[in-house]
């Protein structure tokens, strides 16, 4: 049995997670997912910027915090912290925590590749809206493949103590070192499928051990001192989800359900670049005190492609908010609401969105929430988008005047003007896997 | 009998781009069978509304007593597009528990 704790479902989780995972128990290894969607295109920026940036800052301070300990206890990292430049990332590392050795992921960033694969014939459709690539060629700011737990597995090989990859899946962390321990192959379709469930369930760290948890929230222990999550994996694809004793938090049937269900599509069809996992298979058994077994997983053969993850400049938006109080303070934010868009309109800015919303009465739910009376005070949220940074900027400065020039009664201004932010959207779309060639480097000072 | 859904069942949403995902999980398996009768594409579609401008599918998990609902359409564009509050469909599951359903 092996022993594998996720201390990071994001970038910008809780920092404390990956030590007291650390510190508060036994693990084999730590897995700490960075990635999401549109971070590629921000670490591209930056990279762009400065060839020495584009990976996930928060991980070599990590590493060098946590070095010692994870010697002492032969603890290993698996990190997609690499973000679009592991190598980079690799050397922060090692001067954070010079004693350790630290293997690379290379090959998922396709960036400079486009114009090849268009030229070779893909269209690289969206996934959703089925148009080509070619559409938005020109504003495309990053491009990389999610890659499997295979090359992970193999980086692992190398004897290295931190494995950093780029865009691999969130699932491939948890799944490599089952792959790499266990000897799972590419036919392993069943146990891969179990692997990558198991990575599913702890991808977003406390999310299964508690957090955001609508079962009975308000006994869960100690949410202060959530416990994150741990994987005990068997060689035949069984596994106990767990957390360190003493922690806060519960792992349940509840909980694990609910983290199971979390940004699902067709559960018979959850597709990874190692197999095709059946989610209507699994079979869940509360077999102790925050001990969740585990077992039954089914899956298919790999796809013949991979998902290429690409982001793109998409126009710009402003989101800004005043609040108004009692008495008539939704009355007064409908009334402010109009006040502004006719303003919008004198000035001839039609864009092509505008959204408004009044927290406190629909803005969470919408048309389906409760009828509030007479509340005490809304929050008018007005949002503009549009290709033209001017006009969004315009938007901007007709909120904070309404305090002077409108209804009465409204504050809540002290941030000043909404800041105007590029949209960075995302794209979707397959590649034969065969364009993707991954290769691991160990890496020197 | 009409009961919140939220009586029988407990919820978790999330995005993908701009189609939101509800999984809906009966507290009791003998509830499922009420899940499947009563909480319908149509039934959300008519509930959300203007909310959701695309279909809504549902896929059964009979062994964890739930239901997968894709919303597509559902979350203003979605991700970074979106100018919603909640742009990430995080509060779609929330909403649903208000939804009223029979247990006759």
């Amino acid at each position: 049995m092996i022993r594998i704790a996720n201390g990071q479902g994001f970038w910008g989780d809780w920092l404390e997670a990956p030590v007291r995972l650390v510190e508060q128990g036994p693990i084999d290894y730590l897995i700490l997912d960075y990635l999401a969607e549109v971070t590629m295109s921000i670490l591209q920026k930056q990279r762009q910027t400065d060839p020495s940036l584009g990976y996930a800052r928060d991980f070599p301070p990590l590493i060098g915090r946590l070095a010692k300990r994870l010697k002492e206890r032969k603890i290993k990292v698996v990190a997609n912290a690499g973000g679009v430049n592991p190598v980079a990332c690799a050397k922060a590392v090692l001067a954070a925590a010079p004693g350790l050795k630290v293997a690379v992921v290379l090959g998922d960033d396709v960036y400079s590749r486009i114009d090849d694969f268009l030229a070779k014939g893909y269209f690289m459709r969206d996934m959703d809206t089925g148009e080509p690539i070619s559409t938005i060629r020109d504003r495309i700011q990053s491009a990389n493949a999610y890659i499997g737990a295979f090359p992970l597995a193999e980086a692992l090989d190398t004897g290295a103590d931190i494995v950093i990859a780029g865009r691999s899946t969130d699932t491939a962390l948890a799944l490599a070192p089952m792959v790499q321990r266990f000897g799972w192959g590419p036919d392993d379709s069943n146990k891969l499928a179990a692997g990558t469930i198991a990575g599913h369930i702890v991808e977003c760290g406390a999310q299964c051990s508690g957090g955001n948890c609508q079962v009975d929230w308000q006994n869960i222990p100690d949410l202060a001192n959530v416990g994150y999550p741990i994987i005990e994996a068997e060689p035949d694809g069984t596994f106990v989800i767990t957390k360190h004793a003493g922690t806060g938090g519960r792992v349940h049937s509840d909980t694990v359900k609910e983290q199971l269900l979390y940004e699902l599509g067709n559960p018979k069809q959850y597709i990874t670049p190692d197999c095709v996992a059946d989610f209507t298979s699994i079979h869940l058994e509360d077999i102790g005190p925050d001990r969740v077994r585990v077992s039954g997983i089914t899956g298919r053969p790999k796809p013949p492609t991979l998902k290429l993850s690409i982001s793109y400049a998409n126009g710009w938006k402003a989101i800004g908010t005043l609040v108004y109080s009692w008495p008539q303070a939704l009355e007064k934010a409908e009334a402010a609401d109009r006040i502004v868009r006719s303003r919008l309109t004198s000035l001839g800015l039609n864009y092509e969105e505008i959204y408004t919303e009044f927290f406190g009465v629909n803005a969470c739910h919408g048309g389906t929430a409760a009828v509030v009376t007479d509340p005490p005070e809304v929050q008018l949220r007005i949002g503009v988008r549009d290709a033209s940074k001017k006009a969004v900027d315009r938007f901007t400065r007709e909120l904070i005047p309404l305090v002077l020039n409108g209804p009465p009664g409204a504050t809540g201004f002290g941030e000043g003007r909404p800041p105007v932010r590029e949209i960075v959207a995302y794209w979707s779309a397959l590649i034969p896997r065969d364009e993707i060639q991954t290769r691991v480097e160990v890496v020197t000072c | 009998m009409l009961v919140p859904l939220g009586q029988i069942a407990h919820t978790r949403s999330g995005d993908k781009g701009d189609t939101a995902n509800i999984g809906v999980i009966a507290f009791k398996p003998e509830h499922y069978p009420v899940l499947i009768r009563e909480v319908t594409p149509e039934r959300l579609k008519t509930f959300f509304g203007d909310s959701v401008q695309g279909d809504i599918e549902r896929f059964e998990l009979p062994n964890l007593g739930a239901l997968n609902f894709l919303l597509h359409g559902a979350l203003g564009g979605g991700g970074t597009v979106s100018l919603r509050i909640d742009a990430q469909g995080k509060t779609y599951g929330a909403a649903l528990l208000r939804m009223e359903i029979s247990l006759d």
